[in-house]
């Protein structure tokens, strides 16, 4: 005699893991699909097109697996339910001989061989079989990024040129950060005292967002960046303008607006090459005008968000280490026209 | 004439009175004060976590500040694993292995008081960081050189590192405990291969607990040094490495989540054959593999520090470490199924959140199994997909044994029933809260959402996945309260349990407060 099981409750109780699931799944394809700026399903090179796949297979892997168990245990309840106790001992030692021993050991040595041919499309290349290296040091809470052969110093933003592997040297001023672009490669842990290295090279040109990936104090939230990939012509005339000493001011309000900063506390902080300004705890300031963000990609690069900074760094980014600073308004329209100048 | 039972009770019988209250060495009051103590750390670690939904349900939120977020999220690991799940089990363990295997009582009862104690001190003292507002800041792994002046000046942290070494005090004398109980105390007869599946994971556990808290003390010690005495052990302007931390750490870190899931596993494997109404398939194999994964667990910790740029052979080795480590979980879990597939399975709340686990369980432990492929952790490490991960393996994997645990054990300790309708719709309140609340955690980690941010931009495409966590949050919360409703109404107005609530063919000893030898019949299915 069937007599309905007290614990399955209602028809829609049997269904909602398995409805759940399939909806998330779906979820999950779609957005695989659709376009994220910091997606690891995205992969814009081959080193994360790799990993997408290698995720991909496992995820199949997985869900078939999860789905044998899934029925085993739906038939393990459904069926032969009753209060008394079942006589049989012992058998049965042929399932747990199957499915936790036999089917375990051919899928994960399938998955170590698979991991293993993975292992090396994604780790970084030597740095003779690059065409490029860039230096970036993380900082709470910004990326100071550095361009040795060409002596040149930008923060928050990489530009690469596409289809070079590019070799980026990573390494920590304070405490453990993680320089991590989903959508070119695996994260790489910068670490003070240690030189790391990642292999970034986009198949495309584009925009790819860039997050700290270890949790590095109170703005670990706020610490993205930008790699921008461009064909090898725009990279190089961008690489030669930064490579440029700061413009000098070509307006009386321009002259104005380099005083008040290099009257100011920034200088101890902030450097613009070409000027007396040379600090280098915060990032250089020579090409700001030029950059895509401010504050490690947390505001736009625009007047109002600038003005905003300056006068109230804590109010955008709480515990950061810039202090306030107190300006007239002709003072600071003036500041703000010279930082714009600075392209 | 008094029976031999009454003349026991007679003279092991509680002295009266609030000092012998407090001085109690019996294993049963201490194993209750464990039960008890951490469900009120777990309450203040469901408070946390529900803090952290409402602040991340939508991109941008301003509720929490991140110096409070970072102590939240800070506070609700440490007391999730050291203040909830360990003395949790411990308190199961205490209850229950001498009564399994027929002892009077744990080897050193007072030893055993002493561990108590010290756990409650070290929680207590953790917890007075909250109260100052400067609770530990840098989450439960705590890495070097955050954790050390000049970026954490405050005393946030030494909350952290002195509370951890009296915990492992407490832990430790814990272990030994059982260890000793185990090995020496067993009634006679009862012959290591015959003793219930639960002892062999307290015993297995116990012995990981010995070996892997010395490394965290180690670790606790040096960093307490370096910050009050100026030592350099992590910092690199001193000559000090910070990956020094993070090796430590990690030794004792990944036993540790065995140390955590093993116990549970004991819960599940007494459950399993009870509801089943037949005896555990591959008794020997489970032991086994609960002996095997204890040892496996030292062997991997390095599967934490994958992206910390090791060479490739190191990283292979590891890797190879990590795949090995799924087998003797898999030989539980088919263990498990061959029993209900061989059995007359009956349904009742406790063995619901038995198949509440297995479900979770399985899809943590095979997200688990992709972070042995080295590239594929590389690019999901710290973001939200370990976040849900781990909740999968540590909230599937032992909360619910423990509410399964709860369920079962809550007639023999009080000596009445839960209610069972009640319990059954706590059940899905709490599994669907759960899965709503951290499946979607798996899709914001592939989408690029790093953990530990105390707030994200708009137009990432994680919003959906994080409004639909703290929906799911509310759930569960309410999945949770209604259990303990049930606990508490229970106490009062329960059913009497009778000598066996759930026909589990086991010796029952039925009066909860009084010690008297379990006489042990059938030693392979659970009191």
């Amino acid at each position: 005699m069937r007599r309905r099981i007290s614990g399955f409750g209602p028809a829609l109780g049997r269904r909602t893991p398995l409805a759940i699931g399939a909806v998330l799944l779906l979820t999950l394809v779609a957005a695989g699909c659709g376009e994220n700026d910091q997606s690891t399903l995205a992969p814009k090179s081959s080193a994360s097109d790799q990993i997408a796949r290698l995720w991909w297979v496992m995820l199949v892997a997985s869900a078939v697996i999860f789905g044998v168990v899934l029925v085993l245990l739906f038939v393990a309840v459904l069926r032969r339910r009753g209060a008394e106790p079942a006589t049989t001992k012992g058998g049965g030692l042929w399932i747990p001989a199957i499915g936790g021993i036999a089917i375990p050991v051919v899928v994960l040595t399938a998955l170590f061989a698979l991991t293993l041919r993975t292992l090396p499309k994604t780790s970084p290349a030597a740095a003779s079989a690059t065409g490029l290296t860039i230096d970036v040091v993380g900082r709470q809470w910004f990326w100071d990024v550095s361009y040795p052969d060409k002596d040149v110093r930008t923060a928050n933003e990489l530009h690469i040129p596409v289809g070079v592997p590019v070799n980026v040297e990573v390494s920590s001023a304070d405490v453990v950060h993680s320089f991590w672009v989903p959508e070119l490669n695996r994260k790489i842990d910068m670490i003070p005292g240690q030189v790391n290295r990642v292999t970034l090279e986009a198949d495309r040109a584009g925009v790819y967002r860039g997050q700290c990936a270890e949790f590095c104090g109170l703005q670990h939230a706020h610490m993205a960046f930008y790699v921008v990939a461009e064909p090898r012509a725009a990279f190089d005339a961008w690489l030669a303008r930064e490579a440029k000493p700061a413009p000098a001011p070509a307006t009386p309000e321009l002259e104005r607006g380099q005083q008040v900063l290099l009257g100011s506390a920034c200088v101890y902080c902030h450097t613009i090459d070409g000027t007396n300004a040379s600090g280098k705890i915060g990032p250089d300031l020579t090409h700001l005008a030029s950059r895509r963000s401010l504050a490690a990609g947390l505001i736009p690069n625009s007047p109002g968000y600038l003005a905003g900074w300056i006068l109230d760094p804590q109010h955008v980014k709480p515990g950061n280490k810039m202090p306030a600073t107190d300006l007239s308004g002709t003072d600071l329209q003036a500041l703000l026209a010279y930082l714009e100048s600075l392209k | 004439m008094a029976t031999d039972v009454q003349r026991l009770e007679r003279s092991w019988a509680e002295p009266a009175g609030l000092l012998a209250w407090i001085g109690t060495v019996d294993h049963k009051r201490i194993g209750t004060r464990y039960l008890v103590t951490a469900a009120v750390f777990f309450a203040a670690a469901g408070v946390e976590a529900s803090l952290m939904r409402a602040q991340l349900a939508r991109p941008d939120e301003h509720l929490l500040g991140p110096e409070r977020y970072d102590q939240v999220f800070s506070m609700h690991g440490l007391t999730m694993i050291f203040l909830f799940v360990t003395p949790m089990l411990s308190g199961f363990g205490n209850y229950l292995v001498p009564l399994m295997i027929g002892a009077r009582d744990m080897a050193f009862p007072r030893l055993n008081a002493f561990g108590y104690w010290v756990f409650l001190a070290a929680g207590l003292f953790m917890y007075s960081g909250l109260l100052l507002g400067k609770a530990p800041d840098n989450g439960w792994f705590n890495y070097a050189p955050l954790s050390i002046q000049p970026y954490s000046d405050g005393p946030n942290i030494d909350f952290y590192a002195i509370g951890l070494l009296f915990l492992g005090i407490s832990t430790t004398v814990g272990g030994v405990n059982f260890i000793v109980t185990i090995l020496k105390l067993r009634a006679p007869g009862m012959s290591i291969n015959r003793m219930p599946i639960f002892c062999w994971a307290i015993l297995a556990t116990s012995i990981s607990i010995v070996f892997a808290i010395p490394s965290l003390s180690v670790a606790a010690g040096m960093l307490e040094l370096q910050r009050s005495w100026g030592f350099h052990f992590f910092d690199t302007a001193g000559g000090g490495d910070p990956l020094l931390w993070q090796h430590l750490f990690w030794i004792f870190g990944h036993p540790d989540v065995y140390i955590i899931f093993l116990p549970a596993v004991g819960i599940v494997s007494s459950i399993v054959p009870v509801f089943s109404r037949r005896s555990l398939v591959a008794y020997d194999w489970v032991a086994l593999a609960t002996m095997a994964t204890a040892l496996l667990g030292f062997g991997v910790w390095v599967h934490h520090m994958f992206a910390v740029g090791l060479p490739q052979v190191s990283l292979a080795f590891f890797a190879a470490a990590s795949t090995i480590i799924a087998i003797p979980s898999g030989i539980q879990v088919f263990a498990w199924l061959a029993t209900m597939l061989k059995g007359r399975p009956v349904i009742r709340t406790p063995f619901l959140y038995v198949l509440g686990f297995l479900v979770s369980f399985v899809i943590g432990g095979l997200s688990g199994v992709m972070f042995a492929a080295v590239p594929f952790d590389q690019q999901v490490t710290d973001s939200y997909f370990v976040v849900a991960h781990f909740h999968y393996v540590l909230f599937g994997g032992a909360v619910f044994p423990i509410f399964a645990g709860i369920h079962y054990w809550y007639p023999k300790i009080t000596g009445r029933m839960l209610d069972e309708r009640l319990g059954q719709a706590s059940f899905w309140l709490v599994f669907v809260g759960f899965n709503l609340t951290f499946f979607p955690m798996h899709i914001a980690g592939l989408l690029g959402m790093p953990r530990r941010v105390y707030t994200y931009p708009a137009g990432m495409g994680w919003d959906v996945y994080n409004l639909l966590s703290s929906i799911g949050a509310v759930v569960l919360v309410v999945g949770i309260l209604m259990n303990l409703a049930n606990l508490v109404q229970a106490r009062f107005l329960g059913e009497s349990a009778g000598p066996d609530p759930w026909l589990a063919n086991t010796p029952y000893p039925r009066p909860p407060t009084t010690r008297y030898a379990a006489m042990v019949k059938n030693p392979r299915v659970a009191p």
